[in-house]
């Protein structure tokens, strides 16, 4: 079977070239671990860095995805009439088919400049973090949105019988009975979106900055660098596309590194989906 | 009469042999019309509700007992294209007028569904629910206990309060939703068919019940089961389907009459289980 | 019965009036999220399109008119692009070094019967080489519009000074005329579809005034075809496989759990499986080595057209599968049974009728996977696509690039013409995704209508 092939060859091949990497001299899974620079030239091979951007987009996007998509998701489910579900879906599915470098290009050219001229030239680098979180924020909202309402449609009309039948108004039935019941629903969509935006690549390898940001704790403070999200910083996703992106050759412990990064990518994303995939079981089995 | 209806006789409600000859109305139901769309389920109703009595619907399947009932409270709002024509009043005024709020007619009058719904909550959430909505402002653990403690269940429960509403077996299950129902101090509680997804046993205890609550609240039961009718209720109000499949009330009186000497053929016909 | 600590009488109605109110106010704030979902979309084309068009400030190293002035025509009565190829064959000999001239005709002849920069004796030579031939060797003569081309962009050399948006150039043109005043003299504020005929026929060029995306079209279409070819068998046999003959054994539900889980895979990870399977372990396969000779000019290694399909194949075919999978649950298990009861063998059956019935499905999910795999781009960056290339992929061992990688290495650009030819290119991938997802569309309609 091929899917299975495909499952043992990602496995293999990361693994392999993973393996590798950690060991060659200059690097040790130690410092992969617990270094916070990423400077290959130098052979200081610190996850963090990477790992922190990463996070970060993930974070933003997470935190405008969420409210917009699950908003988005109980006033189509609970709200709208037929005819409006049947207008305005097909929007949100138009938003989820376009590829997402076109997306990367809406980061850049829109959302940066729209950033830079509300907080200022000055604080908002053109490369950064918050544009390309926001935007890949955007991206999942259908998929926030489409799963939540699967969830929210899952919810027995006995249920919402039972609550307006005990005087609640349609706000009460939606936030404190509907969505309750759904939680695990909503929250495997929650968790599938931040796996998709941890992932997505082409958004951040565009918009979020070709270098490292490397933790210069002393110098600079935990908030001016580590927690800035307006200062550039790769991902990565984004470091892997621009390692691999040239002509890179097969032996050298740049390549190896693409891979370890690779597999952590992997394993977080594996892991966080089937997270997903139990709250959809536990859902289910409630309600069916 | 026909030997066969004796079972019948002699189990009829004790209450309503001694009925007072004083009866004050809890609602009135007067030329009322229900539609789905531009299909008419329930036809020219009137009716009378009494107050702290038990009121049984029945008739065949499909005549409109559920819609009758829960155009009582407002219920057929929720369904898109139902709408309700013709009056229904309550303590005077129609719950139908342009200035009453659906939501408050719901508090006041209570539903209590075909199969248990209980809120995947726990069962002290799951009666706390609705008052919390309404803004009870009173003692919350109190108001739970007496809820429970009416709908026969609080022995039961207890000791395990947090734990889930699914829980329960199935007839406590829709105890608990009869004290969720409670718990919001409604004065008229509607039914639909609340024992027909119960075993004997539960449906006994739920019977019982009922009887216990007609000292607090004014009920309206369907019912499919003749005999839960004759057994548990005091007025009986039979519905049958026209030619065009409209449901509308044949004939309605105190339950020992209907069925002792129904006024109409189909009446008896039906309660005799000749169906047609 | 007290009903006293339930709010009562006016308080009542007060109560229900603020929790009415609420209601209201959450509604609204539910559907300002929908549309904020749906403006986000709406500016996000918006921009596009605002950079698609507009003003560009062009400056001429030589001037069109004086090259048809010098050719001793009347340059009122023909312009540059009206002229016959032997006049711009002429006006390129006049205006290019030799050297230019040798190159240009060894990449491409002028004419088939006759050299132009070129000697017949070195030309010879050249071709009797047995290494290292140049294209032009063995491939036809330039047309007319492609002569053209090369006097555009070797002689007018048209530079974009700057360009404006199309929402400036509408609204602001006033002032836009008054700065390209101050600042280019000499140069022609023209309006400029950066989005045109040309440019979808044009082969890539690092000038964005001439560039265009034939080469990135071709190399997408490649693609996809080699991702078909590959994904779109396989994926139907393994639904087939999983739907009508796999028992409900641990190993098989592994196997389902495998091609949900592998769905939810970043693609990029699918590049990296693809760097290292395809282009490196199967070189010799994927580089086209393996089956003789190869054109010189096309590649060496194994990042070519069948690598990134293959890829992208791999990338879809969990989708595939599960589409296909839904679609074959979809006919009704009494056609099945029909099938069997009149002594015809599973297999028989599945073709005669499972699979008949369950096609516009299978359809439909492959379309919309081909969509997906249109829009690809980080693993083919990691695949290995050419960041340059001017050569039409000419078979699946060419070297490639795409149209997103197109759009991609466009927008990492700085320079602003980039950007104005990476929202042109953008429009040309959303009327393909467009078009693909319309026959989806009406796949499913055709379908739903037969049932
Ligand atoms: N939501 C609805 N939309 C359209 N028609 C409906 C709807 N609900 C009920 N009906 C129709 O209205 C008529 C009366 O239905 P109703 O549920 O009131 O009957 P009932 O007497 O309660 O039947 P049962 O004893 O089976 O519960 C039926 O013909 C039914 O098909
Ligand atoms: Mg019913």
């Amino acid at each position: 079977m091929i899917s299975i092939l495909t499952t043992i060859g990602i496995v293999v091949v990361l693994g392999r070239e993973a393996l590798l990497f950690f060991q060659t001299k200059e690097v040790s899974l130690g410092e992969f671990f617990s270094s916070t620079t990423w400077e290959p030239q130098i052979f200081e091979f610190g996850i963090w860095p990477l790992v922190r951007s990463t996070l970060m987009v993930g974070f933003i996007a997470v935190l405008v995805a969420v409210p917009l998509g699950l908003a988005t998701a109980v006033y189509l489910s609970e709200y709208a009439s037929d005819r409006a579900r049947g207008l305005l879906k097909p929007v949100l599915e138009v938003l989820a088919g376009i590829p997402t470098v076109v997306y990367g290009y809406f980061a850049l050219t829109f959302v940066t400049p729209l950033l830079r001229s509300l907080l200022g030239v000055s604080l908002v680098e053109i490369f950064n973090v918050a544009s390309a979180g926001i935007v890949v924020g955007v991206l999942i909202i259908p998929l926030v949105s489409s799963m939540s309402e699967d969830a929210l449609h899952a919810v027995p009309l006995s249920l919402r019988e039972a609550a307006h039948g005990l005087g609640a108004t349609k706000l009460e039935v939606s936030l404190r009975v509907v969505l309750p019941a759904a939680l695990s629903g909503i929250t495997a969509a929650i968790v599938v979106s931040v796996s998709r935006a941890i992932g997505e690549t082409m958004v951040v390898a565009i918009a979020a900055g070709a270098a490292p940001r490397n933790w210069n704790l002393g110098k600079d403070g935990l908030f001016s660098t580590v927690l800035n999200p307006f200062i550039s910083g790769e991902t990565m996703t984004g470091h892997i596309v621009r390692i691999s992106g040239g002509d890179l050759s097969y032996n050298s412990i740049d390549y190896d590194s693409v891979f370890a990064i690779g597999l952590m990518l992997f394993l977080m994303t594996l892991s966080l989906n089937m997270l997903s995939r139990r709250f959809v079981a536990r859902f289910r089995e409630v309600y069916e | 009469m026909p030997d066969e209806n004796a079972f019948v006789r002699t189990t009829i409600s004790e209450s309503a042999k001694v009925m007072p000859a004083q009866l004050t109305s809890a609602m009135e139901i007067r030329s009322m019309n229900a539609y789905y769309g531009s299909f008419r389920a329930v036809k020219e109703v009137d009716l009378t509700i009494y107050d702290h009595y038990i009121t049984a619907l029945i008739g065949s399947s499909g005549c409109g007992k559920s819609t009758l009932l829960r155009a009582l409270n407002r219920m057929n709002d929720l369904v898109p294209g139902a709408r309700v024509e013709g009056d229904v009043h309550f303590h005077g005024t129609n719950i139908y007028a342009d200035d009453v709020d659906p939501v408050e007619v719901r508090r006041r009058i209570g539903m209590v569904f075909q199969k248990p719904n209980p809120f995947p909550k726990s069962i002290y959430d799951n009666v706390a629910w609705g008052a919390r909505v309404n803004g009870y402002r009173g003692n919350m653990a109190e108001l739970v206990e007496g809820a429970l403690r009416q709908a026969a269940l609080w022995d039961e429960v207890k000791d395990k309060l947090d734990q889930s509403g699914y829980s329960l077996s199935g007839g406590q299950q829709q105890r608990l939703c009869i004290a969720r129902t409670i718990a919001v101090k409604p004065e008229i509680i509607l039914m639909d068919e609340p024992t027909s997804a119960l075993d004997p046993v539960a449906t006994l205890r739920i019977e019982e019940l009922i009887q216990e609550l007609k000292e607090r609240y004014t009920i309206v039961i369907v019912t499919h089961n003749m005999q839960q009718a004759a057994r548990a209720s005091d007025f009986t109000a039979f519905l049958n389907m026209d030619e065009d499949r409209a449901g509308r009330v044949v004939e309605f009186g105190r339950t020992a009459d209907i069925f002792t000497k129904p006024e109409h053929e189909e009446t008896e016909n039906y309660i005799t289980g000749r169906f047609g | 019965m007290t009903a006293g600590e339930f709010p009562e009488g006016p308080q009542l109605d007060a109560q229900i009036n603020r929790r009415r109110r609420r209601g209201a106010y959450l509604r609204i704030s539910f559907l300002a999220s929908l549309i904020v979902a749906i403006l986000a979309l709406l500016t996000l084309l918006f921009n596009i399109v605002n950079s698609a068009f507009g003003l560009v400030a062009l400056e001429s190293e030589v001037a069109p008119a004086a090259l048809v002035e010098a050719l001793g025509l009347d340059t009122t009565s023909s312009a540059l692009v009206d002229l016959s190829k032997d006049d711009l064959v002429a006006v390129l000999r006049t205006n290019v070094n030799n050297n230019v001239g040798r190159r240009l005709e060894r990449d491409q002849r002028f004419y088939d019967d006759r050299l132009v920069f070129e000697t017949q004796t070195k030309w010879d030579e050249l071709c009797g080489r047995a290494v290292d031939r140049p294209a032009g060797c063995s491939t036809g003569a330039r047309g007319r519009d492609d002569v053209y081309a090369l006097v555009i962009e070797q002689i007018v050399q048209p530079k974009v000074r700057e360009t404006w948006l199309l929402f400036d150039s509408i609204f602001h043109r006033a002032g836009i005329e008054e700065r390209a005043a101050a600042l280019y003299p000499s140069a022609d504020l023209v309006f400029r579809s950066w989005l045109s005929v040309d440019f979808v026929t044009s082969p890539q060029s690092p000038q964005a005034e001439v560039a265009g995306v034939r080469t990135a079209i071709l190399g997408s279409l490649w693609i996809v075809g080699v991702t078909i070819l590959f994904s779109f068998p396989v994926g139907v046999g393994a639904a087939v496989y999983l739907e009508e003959y796999a028992r409900d054994t641990r190993l098989n539900r592994l196997v389902q759990t495998n091609i949900n889980n592998l769905a939810g895979v970043p693609s990029i990870i699918y590049g990296m499986l693809g760097l290292a399977i395809f282009v490196r372990v199967l070189e010799a396969f994927t580089s086209g080595a393996a089956f003789g000779g190869v054109e010189g000019s096309v590649t060496a290694n194994g990042r070519t057209v069948v690598s990134a399909g293959l890829t992208l194949g791999l990338l879809i075919l969990p989708i595939i599968i599960i589409n296909a999978q839904e679609a074959i649950r979809a006919v009704p298990q009494s056609l099945r049974s029909a099938g069997m009861a009149l002594g015809a063998s599973q297999w028989q059956t599945i073709r005669a009728h499972v699979l008949p019935n369950a096609i516009p499905g299978i359809l439909t999910g492959a379309i919309l996977a081909v969509a997906r795999a249109l829009g690809e781009t980080a693993p083919l960056v990691v695949v290995g696509a050419s960041t340059f290339i001017t050569a039409d992929p000419t078979g699946p061992f060419s070297k490639f690039t795409a149209l997103p990688i197109q759009i991609f290495q466009w927008t990492s650009r700085p320079q602003d013409e980039f950007r104005n030819i990476a929202a042109a290119a953008i429009i040309v991938l959303l009327v393909l995704l467009l078009m693909l997802n319309a026959t989806a569309i009406v796949l499913r309609n055709r379908y739903a209508r037969r049932v």
